[in-house]
Parts: C-alpha cells; structure tokens; sequence
C-alpha cells in the first residue's frame, strides 16, 4: 500500500468508528428520552388515590384500582395456565425428547409463536372462546395471555436445561433413580435459577399487553370479580384513556403507564441478575 | 434374614420398580403432549383465521388484496391501504434500524471499554422490554408534537422543489402519520438487531480477526471485510426477526399512524397498518361481512409474520451450525 491512501484509510476508520459511538449514544438517549418524559408525566400523577380508587367517568377525580386488580388477576390466571405447560413442554424437549423429530418441529414453531403478532393471537382467542360463548369475558383474556407466556416459558425451559452438564444426569441415573426423579431432583434444581428467570420475562410480557386483551376481556369500567364478563385491564385502560379528550384521563394514562414500565423493567432486571452472572465470564 | 423376608422384599421392589416406570411413562407422555400443545396452538391460529376470515374471502375474492375502499357503510372492504401502510412503515424502519443496530453491536464489540460493555448492553436490551403500549402513548403525546413543530416543516420547505422527494414528504405536517410510526418502529426493533448482530459477531474465529490486524487493517477494515462478510446470514436472520416484529407490532402504531384508509405516497401523511387498523375497528365493527375481513387482514398478517420469521429461524439456524462446527 502506498503512503498516499493511509491517511485516508485513517481516516475512515475515525469516521465509521465515530458514527459507531454514535448509533449507540441514539441508543441511548431514546431510551431515557422515553423513561424522563414518562417519570415527568408519570408521577405528576401518581398519589395513594390512584391505587385505592375505580377508574372515574370523564371529568372526575380517580383511581386505577379496578384496571391495576384486572391485570394482575388476568395475569395470575396466565401464567397458572401457562407456566406448567410451558416447562412440560421444555422438559420434553430437553430431556426426553432431545434427539427427536418433533423436538425440531416444536423448537421452530415456537420461535415463530414467540414473535408473532399479539393482536393475531387476540383474533385466534376471540374465535375460539369470545365468539362460542358469546360474549367478552376475563378468562377469554387470560387464555390470550396464556398463549403468549407459553413459547417464553418453553424457550428459556429447554436452553436452561441443555445447560446441564450430562454427568449429573448420569450420576443419578447411576445410582438406579428414574428418569422422573433425575429431572425432578437434579435437572430442574440446577436450572431452577433459569426456569425462574423465564417466567419472570413472561410476566413482564404479558404485564404491558395490549393488543390481545382489547377484543377478549374488553374492558370494564367498574370493579368487577367476575371471570365470566368483561374486566378492566391497565393497558387497555391508558390506551382507552390516553386517546379520550378528558385531561384527568390523559393523567391517569401517564401514570398508569409509569406503574406498567416500573413494573416490566423491575422484574426484566431481577430476571437478568439471576442469570447474568454466568454470563459475566 | 429368613427366605420369606428377602421374598416379600423382592416383590416389594419389584413393585416400587414397576410403579417408578410407570410414572416415568406418564411422567414422559404428559411432557410429549405439552410440547404437542405448542404445535397446536399454532395450527389452531392458522385454523381459526382460516375459518373466520372465509366470509370475506369468498365475497370478495383475490381482489380483496388489490382494493383501496374501506367502507362499512356498504360494506365494500379491500385490504390495500393497510398492506400498503404496514410494508412501506416496516420497511422504513428496517432501513433506519438496520446501520443503528449494527453500528451499536461495533461498538459494544469492538470499542466501548469493557466495564461499560454490560450496562450499555442492558440499556439497549431495555429498550426492548418496554410495552409498546408505552411506546404508543410517547409517540402520541412527546414525540409527533416534537416532528410536528420541528423536523416535518423543514423537510418539507427543504424538499419542496425536488420532484420525487416533494411528494415523499408533501402535505401539512400532522405530527402523527406514516413516518412518525415508522420511527418509533425503528427504535421498538432496534434492541433486536443489535443483540443478535453482537451475538453472530462474537461468532467471529479470533484467529482471522487477528490475521487481518495483523496485515496492517484498521479496525473498520476488519468489520466490513472481515466481520461483516462473515457473519453476513446471521445478520439478515436479526434483520427479519426485527422485520417480522415490526410488521405485526400493534399499539405503538395504533397510536401515531393517524387511521386513515389511503394510500399516500407521502411518508408524512396518515395512513392506517394491519394491525392498527384490527385494533380500532374490531370491537365496533357490526355484521359479518366487516368482522370477517378484519379477520382477513389478521390471516394476511400471520401469512406474511410467519415467512418472514421462519426465514429468519432458517438463517439463524445457519449460522448456529456454522459457531457449532
């Protein structure tokens, strides 16, 4: 090479490597750009009252209660439906199933149902349970949701339990106990960290999900116990709030979506400190 | 131990042995039938929009596809517009988020000093975890006010007297609309590629970043000739994972997109995606005919999702064979 062109070459390397930096400081700054403006106009709003009071008819004083109840109790039945299927169905893959054909089939299919379209599964949900039983209701909601805790559940399942090394399997084995007890005993003890971090990410999925709950559990906007009507939800509520004219609405959806983001970001942090040593190296 | 004692003993295990496989059997069939539920769900989406989408269809016919018209009141519907909004928001977002995300995941690999490496990757990983929800209500409420009063009314000005840009951002500057969605789509998608562009990256064989440092080559030179050749599948796998997200990504959009059943060649005007247009209309939406082509459009959505994605698995799939061997 000639002497001419290394400046150049310099050149554009200072040039790329700074367009670099950069692309990581737009990163960075949209993030807390999205997290001020939300904690600005979040907590404004955030009192007691919100927590303690129903969602109020346009132009009055209220809470988020019967929203916040809605979404933690649609969630519960969720992850109660989903969990255990999930970490089946991770166990097959794992263990039982390691080397199968349908192992590779499921392990495709539910990398496509971890990014499919959420709203897509609301319609699946709102064909097989709203329109049979003829109306919106909180357990149609909780299935949407439970559809989509399912592929997290069973993706971070089977990875956390290939992580185990084979001699300890082979240990137990050894010592005459079944299969069963091998997973039970040695397999998901030692991927129980992971396990756990899964279904922390699946609650933080599902916590801040909109899309399928607007046409299964609609909304409600009065407190309701009842699995079998409709149920306010919080993310259906900012949504529904956010787009009405009333301010005393647009400051309940600030602050309901500072409690959703808080929430996510809070359990998505703990979920990576149990697992992130490993990856520390 | 007398005879009859080691016999009951006998048949006492051979009794805990049989009731230990048995429940290794149920133990096995329960767990094949979870994973069974999983492919199941899958095929019941396919199924069920199949099945509700088919009074659309058969009215309509192909030419559901090709129509512009939405119109509830004679109930002529065409899916046009919203194709047409959710390509062209999707496909912006791809092209801004693609440069980003890999410039992030250079500079998380190759030159942010290592103590910073892993908060700054967490605060881009964050980024993906945020509801899109609150994406949404930002867009709305922060950042289209923001375009509207800054960046809309320059390009336009800017881009006035050029023929094919004028019309590409013509119109009032509304704030929200196609490019304001297409942003915020960008950012939702960006944690996206760059954690897999950083993942394929670390792919690299040390070996022939070293021999490439080692004839002289500057950093950037080993990236694009050495990095980015290389790993080049596994970025296209990140891209169309990042695709297929953006495409079906539904509240963010719904919020800034503006609903309107148009197609506009300008990026500034509102128009309307799949999914927003699903999430507006489907709980007012009366009679069968307007319920079955908003299930239409979710089966064209979960058409076009559902190759992108398994595209995307196929060339991911490549390259774990290829960090593999």
């Amino acid at each position: 090479m000639s002497s001419v062109t290394y400046p150049r070459r310099k050149l554009t390397n200072s040039i790329m490597m700074g367009l670099c930096v950069l692309a990581a400081a737009i990163g960075i700054a949209w993030l807390a750009l999205i997290l001020g403006a939300l904690l600005y106009k979040g907590i404004a709003g955030l009192s007691l009252g919100v927590f303690t009071q129903m969602t109020p008819p346009p132009g009055e004083a209220g809470g988020l209660l019967n929203a916040i109840a809605g979404s933690l109790a649609m969630s519960i039945i969720a992850m109660l439906v989903g969990t255990p299927i999930g970490i089946l169905a991770g166990t097959f893959m794992a263990e039982y199933g390691r080397f199968s054909r349908l192992t590779v089939i499921v392990r495709f299919i539910n990398d496509i149902l971890l990014s499919a379209p959420s709203i897509v599964v609301g319609l699946f949900v709102y064909e097989m349970l709203v329109v049979p039983m003829g109306h919106f209701s909180a357990i149609a909601g909780s299935f949407a949701l439970a559809v989509l805790v399912i592929p997290v559940i069973v993706r971070t399942t089977e990875d956390m339990l290939n992580l185990v090394p084979n001699a300890l399997r082979e240990a137990g084995t050894a010592i005459g106990a079944p299969r069963w007890i091998v997973i039970r005993s040695v397999a998901y003890r030692a991927a129980s960290s992971g396990i756990v971090t899964g279904i922390l990410l699946a609650i933080a999925r599902i916590s801040g999900e909109t899309a399928p709950l607007l046409f299964t559990a609609l909304n409600n906007q009065f407190w309701s116990s009842n699995l079998n009507a409709p149920m306010a939800s919080l993310p259906v509520t900012i949504f529904q709030f956010a787009l009405s004219p009333y301010e005393e609405w647009q400051q309940l959806a600030w602050t309901g979506a500072l409690i959703i983001t808080l929430t996510v970001l809070g359990l998505s942090i703990v979920a990576r400190s149990l697992t992130g040593r490993k990856e520390d190296r | 131990m007398s005879a009859a004692g080691a016999e009951r003993q006998d048949s006492r295990r051979e009794r805990i042995v049989r009731q230990f496989a048995l429940t290794d059997v149920i133990f096995r069939e329960v767990s094949r039938l979870a994973a069974v539920v999983v492919l199941a769900l899958l095929g019941g989406v396919a199924l069920s929009l199949a099945l509700g989408s088919w009074p659309a269809l058969s009215t309509f016919g192909a030419g559901f596809l090709t129509t512009e018209s939405w119109n509830p009141v004679t109930e002529k519907f065409g899916a046009l517009a919203p194709i047409y909004g959710t390509l062209v928001t999707s496909a912006v977002a791809i092209l801004l988020a693609v440069p980003i995300g890999i410039g992030i995941a250079v500079f998380l690999t190759e030159l942010c000093p290592r103590p910073l490496r892993r908060p700054i990757g967490i605060a881009i990983e964050l980024l993906a975890g945020i509801p899109s929800i609150i994406y949404g209500i930002w867009g709305l409420f922060v950042f289209a006010p923001f375009l509207q009063a800054t960046l809309q009314p320059f390009v336009i000005d800017a881009f006035a007297d050029i023929p094919v840009l004028s019309s590409l951002f013509a119109g009032p500057p509304y704030g929200i609309g196609m490019l304001t969605s297409a942003l915020i789509l960008t950012i939702m998608v960006l944690p996206f590629i760059t954690s897999i562009t950083k993942d394929v990256f670390d792919t690299v064989p040390s070996i022939l970043k070293e021999s490439a440092y080692g004839i002289g080559c500057t950093t950037w030179e080993v990236i694009s000739h050495i990095v980015i050749p290389y790993t080049r599948v596994g970025i296209m796998g990140g891209v169309m994972l990042g695709l297929g997200r953006a495409l079906g990504e539904t509240m963010a959009v719904t919020f800034v997109i503006g609903n309107a059943h148009r197609v506009n060649a300008s990026l500034f005007a509102p128009g309307t995606t799949i999914s927003a247009t699903i999430a507006n209309e489907f709980t007012e939406a009366d009679g069968v005919l307007y319920t079955s082509s908003l299930i239409a459009l979710g089966l064209i959505l979960f058409f076009i999702t559902f190759i992108i994605l398994a595209l995307a698995r196929f060339m991911l799939m490549r390259i774990d064979r290829k960090a593999g061997a």
